[in-house]
């Protein structure tokens, strides 16, 4: 029975790493699952036979989480991968993001659900340019908790001074930060287990707490927006039957803030006020509805509510606007972004044409330097545009609402995703 | 101070909601991929969630390889009727006999394989532009790459690597005529989630999960069950053990454990201890190591 109650108690915690072939990532993961029993036997069988075949020293727990043969022959990461584990406290989902190709691609996508990034720094070669790219893109995407674990400390002696060093080199560069509010240093080795999960013995000058009791104790729930009521509907319910007649329904995700049945309420874009009739968790009658929970909300009059609009309080209101201001990140390898650019623009449950109107710049990931020079975005590249959109888009700043703030663009031939952006 | 913070079980239903609308508002005719396995019987348990007090607002397919334990049929049957949905059976024997699909042979051969041959012509037949699956990233190593909206190229054909990023809520489900998409809500549920959910929502599950008396024999250090479909060859003898099966699939490559659990508290612990991944006992997946990759390109769950 324990162990039912424990666990309908857990919480959820969605982190990211990045990192490339050499920084120890593979082997922190690998640690961190094999700590908490979360490698399975025929998994690791598994590896231990394919790491032999291909005459590896050491059984190489990166195969763990390189599922593709691609990856596997090239011994490199291509696609984000997922992976769970879990301890009494906390359910665990990683974004496992690769270092190289598609790096950025791919780290802004892992980054973009997440609520803390985990960024390694070899002890041996302090903050690099990768470290800095890696940080730059946790902020651009709004992520608060940054753990910065200083690997390999058994290679510098497990001294305080090389720890001090990087500690000072990160804090320098991490005052240009936007978002990161939270930066916790820890220094471990991933390898021999150091401060991973039990506190090491050989580093009694650290006195914080080691890497998992962090991770299952990082408070992440004032991240949500619980103050700017918004309700993007998703799909409206109406189940033609003679019980369930008059029934219509709109369900949702709660993007932010709290509704509560009797409140009132605008609809956008039509403007029209209601209150709200009753909020139910599917046949089940709550009181009120918080992010990120899926709700049903039925109206007190009958208005006209159709998927793309919105739900909102009257003294609360989203921007409205066919001009956006954006930070985007570019992913397409084939084609390129440039002023006049016509693709279709997602946000929330909308979709709509949109033209780039204009570049302002495009930002170096690994110096962090403006270029207002060559404006044409190819894959991976980062900078700041205006959009004009075909009708009026709701929205939050991205730093406001991550739900209200961000947005794809799409190509209209190809239908590839092209690009994501965050509003300011 | 209220507290505004969901469980981690919450949130992954309301993920799981989310997804299954957004498949009912993104697609013309989705369907839903009912094996009578524990995860598409969870998704069918949210989708019934999603859109109540409606009904849900597509069809049932399963994908039949003619080799089923009776029980799961039986099951499958009892429960489509309560919900009240349409059942599709697109059958494998149908497309071996229509010469689209041929029986392997030799040694421990399986229709396994030859279900995407089956559910790709129910695909077309259909005109499905979108099958919701029960499939999880934590079963397997290719899984681990799957989107929540994977797409299909005009051949049913899954490209790993040249996968859409999937951002935030932001799910892009367009495609040309021709193209299809496989969707997964239960994407970042592990098999324990399931379990738990299964026993906090008092969702019914087929009889095979829990322990029973069976007739059983071993094969490639599987325990597979006596039944119609497959002979014992050589060497090979049956005996009479307590197992269950901790995954439904054809009754010719499930494995079967043995245990004692016959309750889904007793199972929940038992999945607890457990030190072996649930598709460890799948003889499907341990043909090769990129089995299910190569399986998924085809065009497989």
């Amino acid at each position: 029975m324990n162990q039912t109650n424990n666990y309908l108690k857990m919480d959820l915690l969605r982190f990211t790493t990045a990192g490339s072939v050499d920084d120890g990532k593979s082997t922190l993961i690998g640690r961190l699952f094999h700590d908490t029993k979360s490698i399975f036997e025929d998994q690791l069988d598994a590896i231990e036979r394919s790491s032999k075949q291909k005459g590896d020293e050491h059984v190489n727990l990166a195969l763990l989480t390189d599922g593709l043969r691609a990856e596997r022959e090239q011994g490199i990461t291509i696609d984000v991968a997922y992976r769970y584990f879990a301890t009494p406290k906390r359910k665990f989902i990683i974004a496992d993001t690769p270092g190289h190709i598609q790096y950025t691609r791919n780290m802004v996508t892992g980054a973009s659900t997440a609520n803390l990034a985990l960024i390694l720094v070899d002890a041996r070669n302090g903050v690099i340019e990768q470290t800095k790219r890696h940080t730059f893109i946790a902020d651009l995407l709004g992520i608060k908790h940054v753990a910065v674990c200083i690997n390999k400390m058994d290679l510098v002696d497990y001294d305080q001074g090389a720890y001090e060093k990087i500690l000072n080199q990160f804090t320098d560069f991490a005052s240009r930060l936007e978002n990161v509010t939270d930066l916790t240093f820890i220094p471990i080795s991933a390898l021999k287990g150091d401060n991973v999960v039990e506190c090491s013995e050989n580093m009694p000058w650290y006195k914080g707490a080691p890497l998992l009791y962090h991770l299952e104790n990082v408070y992440v729930g004032s991240d949500f927006n619980h103050i700017d009521a918004r309700f993007p509907v998703q799909w409206v319910i109406r189940p033609h039957s003679d019980k369930h007649h008059d029934f219509r329904g709109f369900g949702g995700r709660v993007a932010g803030g709290v509704f509560k049945k009797g409140d009132e309420v605008v609809v956008l874009p039509s403007g029209f006020t209601t209150k709200i009739k009753s909020i139910l968790q599917s046949e089940k009658e709550v009181d009120e509805a918080f992010h990120p929970q899926s709700v049903t909300i039925l109206l007190e009059d009958e208005i006209d509510v159709s998927r793309g609009d919105m739900l909102v309080k009257p003294n609360n209101q989203p921007n409205i606007s066919q001009d956006l201001d954006a930070r985007i990140c570019w992913f397409s390898g084939t084609k390129k972004l440039t002023q006049g650019t016509k693709c279709l623009f997602r946000q929330t449950t909308k979709e709509a044409q949109v033209i780039v109107s204009s570049i302002n710049y495009k930002v170096d990931v690994n110096s962090l330097r403006k270029n207002e020079e060559d404006l044409e975005f190819s894959m991976n590249d980062v900078g700041r545009v205006k959009l004009r959109v075909s009708q009026p888009i709701f929205y939050d700043t991205y730093r406001r609402n991550r739900n209200t703030g961000s947005f794809i663009l799409v190509d209209p031939f190809t239908n590839e995703t092209l690009a994501a952006g965050m509003l300011r | 101070m209220y507290n505004y913070n969901l469980t981690h079980l919450e949130q992954l239903e309301s993920e799981a909601v989310f997804i299954l609308r957004e498949t009912a508002a993104q697609f013309e005719r989705p369907g839903l991929l009912f094996s009578g396995g524990k995860d598409s019987i969870v998704m069918a348990h949210l989708a019934s969630k999603a859109f109540s007090p409606a009904r849900i607002p597509f069809p049932f397919v399963h994908i039949d390889t003619g080799h089923n334990f009776p029980e799961t049929i039986d099951f499958r049957d009892q429960f489509i009727e309560k919900l009240g949905v349409e059942l599709i059976v697109g059958s494998v024997q149908d497309s071996i006999n229509r010469g689209t699909a041929v029986e392997e042979t030799g040694r421990n051969t399986s229709r396994n394989a030859l279900q995407s041959v089956t559910l790709l012509e129910t695909i077309d037949k259909e005109s499905f532009d979108a099958c919701l699956g029960g499939g999880r990233r934590d079963e397997e190593k290719a899984r681990a790459k799957e989107r929540f909206f994977s797409h299909r190229d005009a051949f049913g054909q899954w490209d790993p690597k040249n996968q859409r990023p999937e951002l935030w809520n932001l799910f892009n489900g367009r495609k040309n005529p021709g193209e299809n998409f496989r969707v997964f809500p239960l994407s970042n549920w592990t098999e324990m989630d399931i379990w738990q959910y299964t026993k906090l929502e008092n969702i019914e599950l087929p009889s095979l999960y829990f322990a029973h008396d069976r007739e059983v024999f071993e094969r490639n250090e599987s325990l597979l069950a006596v039944t119609d479909f497959i002979s014992l060859q050589d060497q090979e003898e049956f005996s009479i053990k307590t197992v269950r099966f901790r995954t439904i699939g054809d009754a010719t490559c499930t494995g079967a454990v043995e245990s004692q659990a016959d309750s889904l508290d007793a199972v929940i612990n038992e999945v607890a201890a457990s030190r072996i991944t649930e598709r460890g006992s799948r003889a499907d997946d341990q043909r090769s190591e990129a089995a299910m990759e190569d399986r998924k390109k085809q065009g497989y769950f």
